[in-house]
């Protein structure tokens, strides 16, 4: 039945077709406008993170850091992928040295005193002096050295390969653990690397550049080269490598950077 | 007589509006990141024209330093970029628009015409349809260079994993450059872009947001009533 009451709808004349169109897209657009202002007003205000093993970040944009790893890790990743090397002749002659945090201890270091630490289970401190390595396969890379602020190198390293250090050592259980932790001797500098980029065939504890041994502005007498990560995660002078199922602490995760730094 | 003239789909409007916000955070951070190796110049025979980027540059946009925080923003809202990029471009196969937007073969000699004409050297201008030639090759090269964008920032940004993009934009060293120089070819596009919406007027402007032009149209004669079928279409 039909209600009587309703009053025939009568068609919009073209001006209040256009001045309805031109209200509702306006309003929308300005509603977007202010939405996408406010949004971004939070996001850019938002507060850091609480400071732990990563920190300095805001919130919302370590968790998208995070998650955005965890996408790739499972989507896209294949941690077989190898570096590119090059031929000897085009790794450069002058390494650049761009830090030297975790090297300028209060007292002088002298590599004839040094000895790798590896810390094991309950406390115990295997202890490796650098004629030991050098005794260990020896492995050289020579690949695009790559740092987080965007410049790249061809540098050639050599040194005794991580997965071939771990199996001499009888290390293989320590391996199945997530994580390797790295730290200069005075503590000043420290890398945690997820194991994948650590067992990596190209990841060496390195003892040579450009065939002589490392200087100490590099990272004498032993320096990590982890082609798959940016410079920043390339200790020089480890001191101690320790295992873990949890993230070890990092110097520039702590610093606003992402944990894993991944190349 | 006036009459409503459908010009801008929504979501072709919905992508233009929220490129615009994305793409300016992008090249923001993009900056905070370049900001740490500021290495490009443009030199000429040992004189450099324009040094990116002077102090001034840095010091009045509140650049320095910040190359974590770049990185974060950058690596968060490059997924809106490249969704919104996907969505459109899926969009404009789907729905046919492509049709609008792609050069033709007769575009690159007529966006000549349209360059002297707008220049005013010319007095007339090629017919054209929603877009003319330059116009055409203009939004057409832009959804390029924002895939050009896609690859050479995956190329740099896990050149292991993607060794192929890094391959492909010709190593590490050369796809920095090209992302680079992607970002300028924005800005450029952005001044003449937005300089041409300003000398096309209001009208023009307001079909972006609402959709539509409001065009005057001879009425058609009133004797005219054999074909009413076809004028009430």
């Amino acid at each position: 039945m039909k209600t009587p009451n309703k009053k025939v709808k009568k068609e919009l004349t073209i001006e209040q077709k256009i001045n309805r169109r031109n209200f509702i897209s306006f309003s929308a657009f300005a509603i977007f406008a202010a939405g996408a202002f406010e949004g971004w007003h939070w996001l850019y205000k938002s507060p850091n993170e609480t400071a732990g093993i990563t920190a300095e970040a805001h919130k919302p944009l370590r968790q998208a850091l995070n998650k955005t790893e965890l996408f790739f890790k499972r989507l896209v990743f294949n941690e077989n992928h190898l570096v590119k090397t090059y031929p000897k002749e085009m790794a450069t002659k002058r390494v650049r040295v761009n830090s030297d945090i975790g090297l300028e201890a209060r007292k002088k270091f002298d590599p004839a005193d040094w000895k790798l630490q590896v810390i094991k289970k309950g406390g115990e401190i295997l202890q490796i002096p650098i004629e030991e390595l050098r005794a260990l396969p020896k492995t050289e890379i020579v690949y695009d050295f790559k740092c987080v602020e965007g410049w790249d190198q061809i540098q050639h390293w050599a040194g005794v390969k991580f997965s071939d250090f771990i199996k001499h050592y009888q290390l293989d259980d320590y391996a199945k653990m997530q994580y390797v932790g790295m730290e200069t001797p005075d503590k000043g500098y420290y890398v945690g690397l997820d194991m994948p980029s650590a067992m990596h065939p190209q990841t060496l504890l390195a003892y040579e550049v450009n065939n002589k041994p490392v200087p100490l502005n590099h990272g004498a007498p032993l320096r990590l080269i982890v082609p798959v990560k940016y410079g920043i995660k390339n200790l020089k002078r480890i001191g101690t490598i320790s295992f873990s199922n949890t993230r070890p602490r990092d110097y520039w995760a702590e610093r606003g950077y992402d944990y894993y730094s991944g190349l | 007589m006036k009459v409503i003239k459908e010009k801008h789909s929504l979501a072709m409007r919905w992508c233009h509006w929220v490129n615009f916000p994305i793409l300016t955070i992008m090249i923001w951070s993009g900056m905070l990141i370049y900001w740490a190796n500021d290495i490009y110049s443009i030199t000429i025979f040992g004189h450099t024209f324009v040094r990116f980027f002077p102090d001034w540059f840095y010091h009045t946009l509140g650049i320095p330093q910040r190359l974590a925080e770049g990185m974060a923003f950058h690596f968060l809202f490059m997924w809106f970029f490249t969704l919104n990029g996907i969505f459109y471009i899926l969009y404009t196969i789907i729905s046919g628009e492509w049709r609008e937007l792609v050069p033709k073969r007769s575009s690159f000699k007529e966006a000549w015409l349209v360059l002297l004409h707008d220049l005013h050297i010319r007095k007339t201008a090629p017919p054209q349809n929603k877009y003319n030639a330059a116009q055409r090759i203009a939004y057409t090269a832009i959804i390029i260079m924002g895939i050009g964008s896609v690859i050479t920032g995956l190329a740099i940004y896990k050149p292991v994993q993607f060794y192929y993009l890094t391959w492909l934009c010709g190593g590490y060293h050369l796809a920095r450059i090209l992302h680079f120089a992607l970002t300028l070819g924005y800005v450029l596009f952005f001044v003449i872009h937005v300089v041409q919406v300003i000398l096309a007027g209001w009208k023009n402007f307001s079909s972006v947001i609402s959709g539509f032009e409001v065009v005057n149209e001879d009425p058609k004669p009133a004797i005219q009533t054999v074909n009413d079928d076809e004028n009430a279409k």
